[in-house]
């Protein structure tokens, strides 16, 4: 049996008769072609999977696509705005703040909400912030770098 | 590749509207969801039909009424790590909800979804012993009140019957009370390996401070209702101190129940009883000395 599905994606509307078991990852990528968000763990142990779900962060493997029906999600790919950058985007490219890149865009999606109720975290508040995501390559410190950047770009550009 | 099984999906519009859909044979209220979709995957967890109450607003508040801290069962952790009021009448509840889960987890799971999954290594659960709370459970019929020390009748068994909902849960603030969670996980978003919490109310004269009343909770050791309750009698009308706190861990420690499994063996277990008790019940005693006015 399935359901509608209606969901806003990066400011753009889509729905699909999907079975309500259906996780919110796997819509994404596998019905809506959106591949930016990653699926890892399946345990909501790692954060790749990390999306906005009505303007909060969540693990995107542990909520139904059900669950999002009438809500607005917010992916990696809209991190970037008319071609330009977010400067947490560019804050990984400036500071290697990737190596493999799995981790990627749960990591950069939880930078974006982190800066946008704390513009100046300190190196411990993104520590936390970032607590329940993994970097299986362990480039904490380089991740930590990248969000005080954009951070700093932020500040610099206000 | 981690898939739940076919059930069916309802978005609940009230309170009300809830509490029909639930009467259905085998559903399952779906709040956070961040243990019960966990489940579902695992298969550990199959019912037909998912009652979704994430857009009952009416339920996710927390607020001091009369002599009570009222919390909506769908208030999320992170609602609790937020808040002012919960944080200075109980400094158990942020201590505890600082190492429940991750900081994104705590945006979803909410407080009631934790008390009805009733993991024996739930934090919630003893935190909310150890604090004497209520839990309000709604039915078609009206409210019932549970202790929450009568609320788990098993793993994963409450009280909530079909057709029920937890709506609330009610905390007595005890004037000057001091309170204290110390857990010790293997890392950020683990289950406890052990965890104790303490609720002490103090009396006495200056100088010469007593237990009056004391609330020992117990997580992830096979505690009663995640109670220490011959901690709890031994300290009544003891001196403040650390004879009396490193006794009363001991006793926990001895009262308690672990089993050995990946995150420690039996010993080691009752070890982190006897010590996190003791630290426990010292921080809330300290914190209850300055409640109080006095040098900590």
């Amino acid at each position: 049996m399935t359901m509608r599905v209606a969901v806003t994606v990066n400011g753009t509307e889509y729905a699909r008769d999907v079975e309500p078991r259906l996780l919110l990852i796997h819509f994404l990528r596998d019905e809506l072609g959106l591949t930016g968000s990653h699926w890892g763990c399946d345990t909501s142990n790692c954060g790749s999977c990390v999306v906005w779900l009505d303007a909060r962060p969540v693990k995107s493997c542990t909520v139904l696509a059900a669950m999002a029906d009438g809500r607005s999600v917010h992916t990696v790919e809209g991190l970037e705005r008319d071609g330009q950058l977010d400067p947490v985007q560019e804050g990984f490219i400036e500071c290697h703040g990737l190596q493999c890149g799995f981790c990627t865009p749960g990591m950069m999606m939880t930078a974006r909400w982190l800066l946008d109720r704390n513009p100046d975290p300190s190196e411990a508040e993104i520590r936390e912030a970032i607590s329940g995501q993994i970097c299986r390559c362990t480039g904490y410190e380089n991740i930590v770098r990248s969000v005080r950047w954009a951070a700093k770009r932020s500040k610099d550009d206000r | 590749m981690q898939v739940p099984s076919h059930v069916e999906y309802e978005r609940a519009t009230s309170v009300e509207h809830a509490l029909s859909l639930l009467s259905r044979p085998d559903t399952r209220v779906l709040a956070g969801g961040h243990s019960l979709i966990p489940m579902m995957k695992l298969r550990l967890a199959q019912p037909e039909v998912l009652v979704d109450i994430n857009g009952l607003a009416e339920l996710a508040y927390i607020k001091l009424a009369g002599h009570e801290l009222r919390i909506g069962a769908l208030a999320r952790h992170a609602d609790l790590l937020d808040s002012a009021v919960a944080g200075e009448l109980f400094p158990i509840f942020h201590d505890a909800e600082r190492v429940v889960a991750d900081p994104i987890v705590r945006l979803w799971g909410t407080v009631g979804g934790s008390l009805c999954q009733a993991d024996p290594s739930e934090d919630l659960s003893a935190v909310f012993a150890a604090a004497r709370a209520t839990a309000v459970i709604r039915g078609q019929e009206g409210d019932r009140m549970i202790p929450v020390r009568e609320f788990h009748l098993g793993p994963y068994e409450t009280a909530v019957g079909r057709g029920e909902l937890l709506a609330e849960i009610r905390v007595p603030v005890i004037p000057g009370a001091g309170s204290a969670y110390e857990k010790v996980a293997r890392r950020v978003g683990d289950w406890s390996v052990a965890a104790a919490g303490a609720v002490l109310r103090l009396g006495g004269g200056p100088g010469q401070p007593v237990i009056e009343t004391a609330g020992i909770g117990l997580t992830a050791v096979g505690a009663e209702h995640f109670v220490a309750a011959e901690a709890e009698e031994f300290l009544r009308g003891r001196v403040v101190g650390a004879e009396s706190f490193e006794t009363a861990g001991a006793i926990a420690a001895g009262h308690c129940h672990p089993v050995a499994d990946q995150r420690g063996p039996e010993d080691y277990k009752r070890h982190l009883v006897a010590e996190l008790t003791a630290r426990a019940l010292r921080r809330a005693a300290g914190r209850a000395a300055v409640r109080a006015g006095a040098p900590a």
